[in-house]
């Protein structure tokens, strides 16, 4: 006959968590996750192959916490979404604001109080090129 | 199962490099040229409309210019590498199976994917590329690699995706019919004109011609290009003739390497293979680049796959300067751990350069080599104490040409902190 056994429940063991995703039923062996180190563009870059950084100039967007002279990161992979900040081309210029959709129509806004929005016109020449995950700054 | 693949090209990859980081330039006349010879390497569909040839030297196409107000760009190599990477990264992400051609071009499987519409497959890659990178591609899709090839020359023109898999025979020929036979993928110049004094002008005529006087006139290759047109599968994934743009050494190894050791063996002998056959056509590469990657197949294998791009410093055909960057290369992208399948080198950028004195550079003569090395030690003392091309070849040109002139070279927006993309806001 076979015998039924209750799980024994009234031991803990901790269990290492692995860090890289796990394909099913077969981890991958190559990694050791206590020497992992930790690296920056794990953190911040989830889409190497559309990242980019620009450099920013101006202060428009001070408000948001994108500074003058910031390292901005910006993935081209994500879909922008209302009150997405987005790096954007307009009119021969890019741009970096945020997006905004108010009764059908598409404004820039900026978040500096000495900054106006811009309406988005069908005839001037847009695209947004990319969407701002990061800004990095220094502190002196 | 039945093969499937897919070639997806980037359309005038140069140009649209330059047109992402500068959106002003996307509907005007963008040229770019190679460094050295001030010969158009890159046009685009408004420079091709005026009737600018590939490889024309720019002098030549002043008046165009002028007139036009044509935006010439000098080679940014280290930008089209890097740019190229993305490309390619993000075609990963459509098939676990890629054969990267050229700085542009990449094979897909696309069998074994559970897919049944390929065209749509054909288009989501194109937006997903066009989004994450900001290149337009086009995509050929068909049962054998020289069709894609057709197919591709065909989406160009349209709207971007071909997809012959579901394509009567009828209608496959009439889409051949519409191809010059020197753009058949493995014919190219040479064969061309023996092809068309025998009357075969078009990829359908090729289609149709006897196998057996191909085989004779261009070898089994050329009869496996015959075959391949009508659609019986002879070019695998990882084994590929001659490229048309691009020298290709690689291989896929009967037993798995694993040590470091024996991969800088493997890739030394790939690049010197395929440094030989740059010196045969007397041209010269721009850039390098290594690959490796573990076999797929084996899905209880840990898998690792990469490659490393390097812009070299100086077009060059030597076996020992593209042997040290190889390695070097090999050195970054090496992993420990790992059981590879296959490794290769791609020479691209490849340019003949009238200008640089061979003799100089050969590697022939070894007592001259000796002393060409020290040489060049000197130069580049000199050159990185006082400034690029101080001290410089006579034949590099002391005139002042047009093309120093006007030369552009843009930013390396994406491997040079300080010559990041600056947006004022």
């Amino acid at each position: 006959m076979t015998e039924i056994y209750k799980a024994k429940t009234d031991k803990k063991f901790k269990l290492p968590l692995y860090e890289y995703p796990v394909s099913a039923g077969f981890p991958s062996p190559a990694e050791d996750y206590v020497d992992k180190k930790l690296d920056l563009n794990e953190y911040i870059i989830k889409h190497p192959a559309a990242t980019f950084f620009v450099r920013v100039k101006g202060n428009s967007m001070q408000d948001s916490g994108i500074s003058d002279g910031d390292l901005i990161v910006v993935d081209r992979a994500i879909e922008q979404r209302d009150n997405s900040i987005v790096v954007a081309f307009l009119d021969g210029e890019f741009t970096i604001k945020r997006v905004k959709t108010k009764k059908g129509e598409l404004y820039l806004m900026p978040e500096n109080s000495d900054y106006e929005p811009i309406k988005v016109n069908k005839e001037m020449d847009f695209q947004v090129w990319g969407v701002v995950t990061y800004a990095i700054k220094e502190i002196k | 199962m039945n093969k499937v693949y897919a070639l997806v090209d980037c359309n005038n990859f140069y140009v649209s490099c330059e047109r992402v980081f500068n959106p002003k330039l996307a509907h005007v006349p963008v040229m770019v040229l190679s460094n050295n010879d001030g010969c158009v390497v890159a046009r685009s569909n408004e420079v091709k409309a005026l009737g600018v040839k590939m490889g024309e030297p720019v002098f030549k196409v002043e008046g165009l210019i002028n007139k036009h107000n044509i935006q010439v760009f000098s080679s940014n190599y280290t930008l089209y590498a890097d740019m190229s990477k993305r490309v390619m990264d993000t075609l990963k992400k459509f098939s676990p199976d890629i054969e990267i051609y050229s700085i542009d071009e990449a094979f897909l499987s696309l069998a074994g994917l559970g897919l049944n519409d390929y065209s749509n497959y054909g288009h989501n890659i194109r937006e997903t590329v066009k989004k994450w990178t900001g290149i337009p591609v086009s995509v050929g899709i068909a049962g054998t690699k020289v069709l894609t090839k057709s197919a591709n020359e065909i989406a160009k023109k349209y709207n971007g995706v071909v997809d012959l898999i579901n394509c009567s025979d009828k209608q496959i020929d009439s889409y051949l019919d519409l191809l010059d036979v020197s753009d058949v993928w493995g014919v190219g110049h040479q064969y061309s004109k023996l092809l068309r004094s025998n009357n075969i002008n078009t990829a359908k005529d090729l289609k149709y011609a006897d196998t057996k006087w191909v085989r004779k006139k261009m070898t089994v290759m050329g009869e496996r290009c015959v075959f391949e047109l009508r659609g019986i599968s002879c070019f695998e994934l990882d084994k590929y003739p001659e490229p048309k743009k691009g020298i290709c050494s690689s291989k896929s190894f009967g037993m798995p390497v694993e040590s470091k050791r024996d991969l800088e063996e493997a890739i030394s002998s790939y690049v010197s293979r395929a440094a030989e056959k740059l010196r045969s056509q007397n041209s010269y590469a721009n850039i390098l680049i290594v690959y490796i990657t573990t076999n797929r197949f084996k899905k209880y294998d840990p898998q690792y796959s990469n490659s490393a791009y390097i812009r070299l410093r100086e077009p060059t055909s030597s076996t020992i300067d593209l042997t040290r960057s190889a390695l070097s290369s090999l050195n970054k992208i090496y992993k420990s751990g790992y059981k590879y399948k296959k490794a290769g080198v791609l020479l691209e950028g490849i340019q003949t350069n009238k200008q640089i004195q061979l003799n100089l550079f050969s590697s022939y003569d070894r007592k001259k080599k000796k002393q060409d090395n020290l040489l060049m030690k000197t130069i580049d003392m000199i050159n990185k104490r006082w400034g690029r091309d101080c001290v410089k070849l006579a034949a590099q040109g002391i005139k002042q040409t047009w093309n120093m002139k006007r030369s552009r070279l843009s930013k390396k927006y994406t491997t040079n902190w300080n010559e990041l993309l600056e947006i004022c806001v």
